[in-house]
């Protein structure tokens, strides 16, 4: 038993999950995570889940993109070889602008997948972390942490009474493709 | 979820009393005495650059609301659903507020100088003092009956299109079904072709022609960034006020922050066409172009070509970047009252610097004009909303609008 280290419940169809979790909570039964292969209205709010800090990271990738295409262009055309184009001034600042636009797109646009890709361990030729590969294609899958949730059989019948069409218990936690 | 989504009045019908009613009226009054102000101390011309900027914006805010509503049914958009009616009431605004711009286009155009640029006498001829070549040349599109005619056709489909609109979710409300719906896509699809290729013209005529000699193919775009910014933040300010008076109980933060994230995005669509606008004059810097601009620069003007950018672009930015500000009634009421002030100065730097110049003015006529029609715009806007309930009540995807979360 102590072997035990999650318990999935795999259930058929969004409303049975959304079942299912109201009844492991009315349980006091903490729930790890919950892996569905479709975003579920509501659920970041029922499972009591902080909000993503992605934005914050976009603003400061953005903001970073746009500095460096400004000190970039700065040192080039002012600072290290100032030229005349067109009789405008070196520090042509309006130039600036469109060059500074897209470098904050790009580099906003790069760091959220940068850090998106670093915070789910998601890197070429690493096995992904998954802990049910169902869970990608046709089943709704709430994982409860059986060491922190003592009791399995009362766990199950949770999840059997809440109309979960298979339970697992797995003794690791992730899956590999290895 | 939606849970407390269940126990609307649907039937529910603003009633158009009280307060609003009063101060309206007590608006279109001030209107008026602005008005007479303005001609009878000697600021005639001041007084119809007033006119004009204040009835284009008000056709624009209007087209804006028949440009939202065109847009959701060919989106095929579920989120608006439950809000439909008021840019519904704007579309139903429009034919008066079309008749109010052509009178002022045509009165300024026989009676005053609105459009002296190319209306003068001996432009076109070449044996007058006042000969001109470049609008000369022009003068096969630039002269009075084809400038009238290109005016009336262009608003008089709009307004047929925005009162088709209107009157299918109409019969939608009696008969239900999908037929009015599938029409109303079919006539939207038809509306905003014919809206996206006569816009650029229309602002071409109303506002660029005031400075004939200058032209810019960006100048269209820039209007209509400013019409539909201008538009949506009078769409939102109005579904916020009504639900502040007790109203549209079913539109929740979450339609506010679409609402939101559409002023957001659009304010930086027009400062990225004014850019691109100034940029390539700036660059070329050929003086055909540029004048547009040096008149801009002149001490008079300048320091509010400043406030202007930072008004619709860095304070709309900063303040509505966030999502929790764009999902807080009362901040995103504060961004559609500072971007609907914004976009009265964006339009007084379009007009005034070719028409009043260096005696253009900031006191009593303007402020006078502007509460005016404001004045009417609620008016005969919260009388169309009265007329039906709040929400058309049959539409495909109210329940989906009813129940939208982001």
């Amino acid at each position: 038993m102590s072997d035990i280290k999650y318990i999935l419940g795999h259930f058929a169809d969004p409303d049975d999950l959304m079942h299912g979790i109201d009844k492991l909570q009315e349980g006091n039964v903490s729930i790890y995570d919950v892996f569905t292969p479709m975003p579920i209205h509501g659920i970041e709010d029922k499972l009591g889940i902080k909000r993503s800090r992605l934005p914050i990271v976009a603003f400061c990738f953005g903001a970073l993109g746009t500095v460096l295409a400004f000190s970039m262009m700065y040192y080039m055309l002012v600072q290290d070889w100032p030229m005349n184009i067109g009789g405008k001034p070196a520090f042509a600042f309006p130039d600036f602008i469109p060059v500074m636009f897209e470098v904050t797109v790009l580099l906003c646009a790069f760091g959220m997948v940068g850090t998106y890709f670093f915070v789910n361990h998601l890197f070429p030729g690493r096995a992904p972390r998954v802990m049910d590969l169902r869970a990608t294609n046709d089943r709704f899958v709430v994982a409860i942490d059986a060491e922190a949730n003592p009791y399995p059989d009362k766990i199950d019948n949770i999840l059997k009474e809440a109309g979960a069409i298979e339970i697992k218990h797995n003794e690791r936690k992730f899956l590999s493709y290895e | 979820m939606g849970n407390q989504n269940h126990n609307h009045n649907f039937t529910e019908q603003f009633a158009f009393t009280g307060k609003p009613k009063t101060w309206s009226l007590i608006a279109i009054v001030i209107g008026i005495l602005a008005i007479l102000f303005g001609f009878f101390t000697d600021h005639a011309e001041r007084t119809f650059a007033n006119l004009l900027l204040m009835a284009y914006y008000f056709t624009s805010v209007c087209a804006a609301g028949a440009f939202f509503l065109a847009l959701q049914f060919v989106a095929q958009a579920g989120w608006s659903a439950g809000l439909l009616r008021i840019p519904q009431a704007f579309a139903r605004v429009l034919p008066i507020a079309a008749i109010t711009l052509i009178i002022v286009c045509t009165a300024g155009l026989l009676t005053h100088n609105l459009y002296h640029h190319w209306t003068e006498e001996g432009l076109t001829d070449p044996n007058s003092q006042n000969y001109d070549a470049l609008i000369a040349g022009k003068s096969g599109y630039l002269n009075i009956p084809f400038f009238l005619t290109r005016l009336v056709i262009f608003l008089a489909s709009y307004s047929i299109f925005a009162l088709m609109l209107t009157r299918y979710s109409e019969n939608e409300d009696m008969e239900g079904g999908l037929t009015s719906y599938n029409k109303s896509i079919k006539w939207s699809v038809i509306f905003l072709i014919v809206f996206g290729f006569t816009t650029p013209i229309w602002s071409f005529d109303v506002i660029m022609s005031l400075e004939a000699h200058w032209f810019s193919t960006m100048f269209g775009w820039y209007n209509f960034a400013a019409m539909w910014v201008s538009g949506l933040c009078a769409i939102t300010l109005t579904v916020i006020l009504l639900k502040k008076s007790g109203n549209l109980s079913w539109i929740n933060e979450n339609h506010l922050h679409d609402l939101g994230k559409f002023i957001f995005a659009f304010s930086i669509f027009w400062t990225y066409v004014w850019f691109a606008q100034f940029i390539l004059i700036w660059y070329a810097n050929i003086p055909e172009e540029t004048v547009y601009f040096y008149k801009r620069f002149e001490p008079e003007y300048l320091p509010w070509f400043w406030v202007n950018i930072a008004i619709n672009f860095v304070a709309p930015i900063l303040i509505l970047m966030t999502r929790d500000s764009k999902r807080q009634m009362n901040t995103l009421m504060f961004v559609c009252i500072m971007l609907l002030v914004g976009h009265w100065l964006d339009y007084y730097m379009m007009i005034m610097p070719g028409t009043v110049a260096e005696n253009r003015g900031f006191g009593l006529i303007e402020i006078g004009i502007t509460i005016g029609f404001v004045g009417v715009f609620t008016f005969v806007m919260l009388n169309s909303l009265s007329k039906r309930s709040l929400v058309p009540v049959h539409h495909p995807f109210l329940d989906e609008s009813l129940h939208h979360q982001i």
